[in-house]
């Protein structure tokens, strides 16, 4: 019998069927990857097993007793431990209490905490997950807390153990530490549930995959007889090909920096006498390990901040104090980094996203002041319809949309204008193989039509596909560009790992994963200085 | 300056303070439990009338003045629970849902009064709580007089100090309830009705409201009248922040302002012909206004503050 087993599982909101007829099962010792693009219905069907969510139709089996439905309390008595994609964890209270609220009564004078602190410490040795119990989880890291997020499942003794997108906050070497816990948790017969649309690592932990499209369950395989192109497939509905890249003649400069310095308030330099020039048809790849600058430099670009010291010229023109409207009037396209947080106001809705950086700009206003809905509710619903933003129309809240299709959305209102300049900062963290694709065509065509462009990524795979040239940012400092065609991998990562370009000798014939391996080897160094220090 | 020396090391100084800052006390624990559940609470002034009118009427109708103290209690609960079905279970503005349960409770506290006393030109009056004398303590000189000689709520208030520090930070539920403050969805995770914990706290922090209220009518005083609980609680409010959602912190800065309102009343005999009196009658609020200004900085405030949580919904 298994272990596991949903039952028809339809679960609707409004209109939307998130889930449809979804019939599933899984056995103990068993790793079943659920792949699907964002907005599959994944989570809601975790979600769902989890008591989060009341399925409209369907149930659920646990060892063959059926599971009382909307219960999360039931839940976790019948063995189900969920690590949910936005850590349920309070940043203001200890490892320890987050791990102990709801385990004992609630109406017991007193807490056992001696107690739950020798068994946290047990569990810890025993799955080999660290964690200190007294400190706030505001002082721990991403992956830190999610060792939490599974140590609360654990205490509670779970059997089967949901992990709701675990890797896509995690660092490389995180992930892979990640897998060893699930390894050695199924090999004491624990069932996992893996969510994922990243097919390496579904390939790489998985036992059996199901894939889900559009609600559905369109095909359940071993993964044995799994490839990646078959998953992207079935999970796509269709072949996917990332764009390439073409040569293209560049033309005159659109951005300019010379000697840019910005410094923040401790007056500690963010930016370090940097030099770049983005041409027409010409894409420019930042490449660098997270925290390095980047940030200080997209602000720069998309007028959050001015330079303290140096030239910045936009499209012929100097900058010297520039206010973010003056920027994108100035004829530049913005993909900001966190889609969520400076990206879209989730709970306006998508025609007012789609026209908040032209409000003073007819035909959005009239006069100045007054918006025209009527025009915007027409450009949005040409917008919606050129880049493909599947959505229930322009008066929906944009916070219902799909990571997928809130980028779109962002891409619409950042390309259709035809800037001189784009600056797409992560422009595909967290989406998905059709999404990403979308993205990368998006910008492509631009550059074709003339633009230039600056892509600042952590993912060196994105930056060889998509970049004419790439520069390292390391901290604060910028490296002059390198063509893509002839620079390496494994230079570039010495040079993410603070390497000057001019100690590095070109024909080194390292490939990407040596090339991650050595930036990892670097970080782990740079973290054993702070544990030391 | 030496007057005002004088003034700080007499006893009756201090029975004043202790006098003043009981309901405050009441009221600011009410608020800081709401709060650390999630929920602010803006119906405590309003709270604290009814629970004013409510001990005082029990008690002007025959009952006696412990079970008009619960009485009182009773009453806040039950606007706690009016307060929590807007706020927890329709998830609507904490802001304006408070406001209104305070312009209500007020209103309906002056009404029920001149419904059930039509005539009474000047407020009637009640057998007040009578001051303890703890035995041996109260002998000792100054001290004995100050703190050991007050009213039993006075020593009710300053018991549930550490009564709901250790019921916060010592026990299951009230782990629960600061959880449900900081991250209601980490409550639900763990198989905890977060709208029974928001619900549950937001009654016990009201009815502690309303017995602050009663404190006036039943220990301070011996009669109800119009606007007698005068901002207080909105002073409560401000002093949660001042204490950053901590009960030891909350007692200190209700001595704090009880004290300065003890002194500016003794002040205002001193230097009542230089000075005019309204001046000090300002003087704890604007001293109060310092002084959140330097402790706000630092606080943190429950993460979850003032967010509904709705079940099965999408984010």
């Amino acid at each position: 019998m298994a272990l596991l087993a949903f039952h028809h599982i339809t679960k609707r909101f409004g209109s939307l069927i998130a889930n449809n007829d979804i019939t599933l099962s899984l056995e103990s010792g068993e790793v079943l990857a659920l792949l699907g693009e964002n907005g599959a219905g994944k989570t809601t069907l975790m979600n769902i097993l989890y008591g989060h969510y009341l399925a409209d139709e369907g149930y659920i089996e646990v060892d063959g007793t059926p599971l009382p439905p909307g219960s999360t309390d039931a839940a976790i008595k019948a063995g189900i431990g969920m690590v949910h994609q936005h850590f349920t964890l309070a940043e203001n209270l200890t490892v320890l209490e987050n791990i102990m609220l709801g385990t004992e009564s609630l109406w017991s004078l007193s807490q056992k905490q001696t107690a739950a602190r020798k068994k946290l410490a047990q569990m810890s040795l025993d799955y080999g997950l660290a964690v200190a119990p007294d400190a706030p989880v505001s002082a721990l890291s991403v992956g830190e807390r999610q060792r939490v997020e599974i140590l609360k499942a654990l205490y509670r003794d779970a059997r089967v153990l949901i992990l709701d997108e675990p890797t896509a906050v995690l660092t490389p070497q995180e992930a892979e530490s990640l897998f060893s816990t699930l390894e050695s948790l199924t090999k004491r017969g624990f069932a996992i549930i893996f969510i994922s649309h990243k097919l390496h690592e579904i390939l790489r932990i998985s036992d059996r995959v199901a894939v889900l499209r559009r609600g559905q369950i369109v095909g359940s395989v071993a993964t044995a007889d799994a490839d990646r192109s078959s998953l992207a497939e079935m999970m796509v509905g269709r072949k996917v090909e990332r764009p390439s890249l073409d040569p293209m003649a560049t033309g005159k400069a659109v951005v300019r920096l010379e000697g840019v310095t910005l410094q923040n308030r401790n007056e500690v330099p963010t930016l370090d006498q940097i030099s770049l020039t983005v041409h027409q048809h010409q894409i420019i790849g930042i490449a660098g390990v997270a925290g390095n600058g980047q940030s200080a430099l997209a602000d720069l670009l998309s007028g959050l901040s001015s330079p303290t010291k140096g030239t910045f010229e936009l499209l012929g023109q100097a900058v010297t104090r520039a206010s973010p409207a003056d920027i994108v009037h100035r004829g530049v396209g913005r993909i900001p980094e966190d889609r969520h947080h400076s990206g879209v106001v989730g709970d306006m809705t998508l025609w007012e996203n789609l026209v908040s950086e032209d409000l003073r700009v007819p035909p959005v206003s009239r006069g100045g002041f007054l918006i025209d809905q009527k025009a915007c509710i027409k450009r949005a619903e040409r917008l919606i319809e050129q880049f493909d933003i599947r959505c229930e129309g322009p008066e929906a809240e944009t916070k219902l949309l799909s990571g997928g299709n809130m980028q779109k959305l962002i891409l619409a209102r950042a390309l259709s204008p035809n800037p001189g300049f784009i600056l797409a900062n992560q422009p595909v963290r967290g989406l998905d193989e059709g999404a990403i694709a979308y993205v990368h065509g998006q910008l492509l065509a631009a550059r074709e039509r003339g633009a230039g462009i600056l892509l600042i990524s952590e993912d060196l795979d994105e930056l060889f596909s998509l970049c004419d040239r790439i520069a390292v940012i390391y901290h604060g400092k910028l490296t002059r560009s390198f063509d893509a065609k002839s620079v390496t991998a494994g230079q570039l990562g010495l040079m993410m790992a603070g390497q000057d370009p001019g100690d590095i000798e070109l024909p080194s014939e390292q490939t990407i994963e040596q090339a991650k391996a050595s930036i990892s080897d670097t970080l782990q160094d740079q973290g054993t200085k702070i544990h030391a220090d | 300056m030496l007057d005002i020396f004088d003034i700080l090391i007499s006893a009756g100084f201090w029975a004043a303070t202790l006098r003043i800052v009981s309901p405050l006390i009441l009221g600011t624990l009410g608020e800081l439990i709401c709060e650390r559940a999630g929920v602010l609470n803006l119906g405590i002034e309003g709270i604290m009338t009814m629970g004013a009118m409510c001990g005082w009427m029990w008690v002007y109708m025959g009952g006696d003045l412990w079970s008009g103290v619960l009485f009182a209690a009773f009453v806040g609960a039950l606007f706690g629970l009016l307060h929590s079905s807007f706020t927890v279970y329709l998830g609507l503005s904490q802001h304006v849902t408070g406001i209104g349960i305070t312009l209500f409770a007020s209103s309906l506290s002056y009404y029920v009064f001149r419904m059930l006393l039509p005539n009474a030109t000047t407020p009637p009056k009640i057998v007040p709580f009578q001051p303890y004398e703890i035995p041996l303590l109260s002998d000792i000189p100054v001290v004995g007089e100050a703190l050991f000689s007050q009213t039993p709520l006075t020593y009710l208030a300053l018991l549930l100090v550490p009564a709901v520090w250790y019921v916060l930070y010592k026990t299951p539920v009230g782990l629960a309830v600061r959880m449900a403050g900081e991250n209601p969805m980490a409550v639900e995770a763990q198989g905890i009705n977060v709208l029974s914990i928001r619900t549950g706290a937001v009654m016990v922090g009201s009815a502690f409201m309303a017995v602050g209220g009663a404190f006036i009518t039943m220990s301070a005083f011996d009669a109800f009248y119009f606007g007698m609980i005068n901002g207080r609680g909105w002073i409560c409010v401000a002093l949660v922040i001042f204490a950053s959602w901590r009960p030891g912190k909350a007692l200190i800065g209700a001595l704090l302002f009880a004290g300065l309102d003890a002194l500016q009343v003794r002040a205002q005999q001193m230097a009542g012909a230089i000075i005019p009196y309204q001046f000090f009658l300002m003087l704890p609020y604007i001293l109060s206004i310092v002084a959140m200004v330097i402790m706000a900085r630092r606080a943190s405030y429950p993460q979850a503050l003032l967010t509904p949580f709705r079940r099965g919904e999408r984010t």
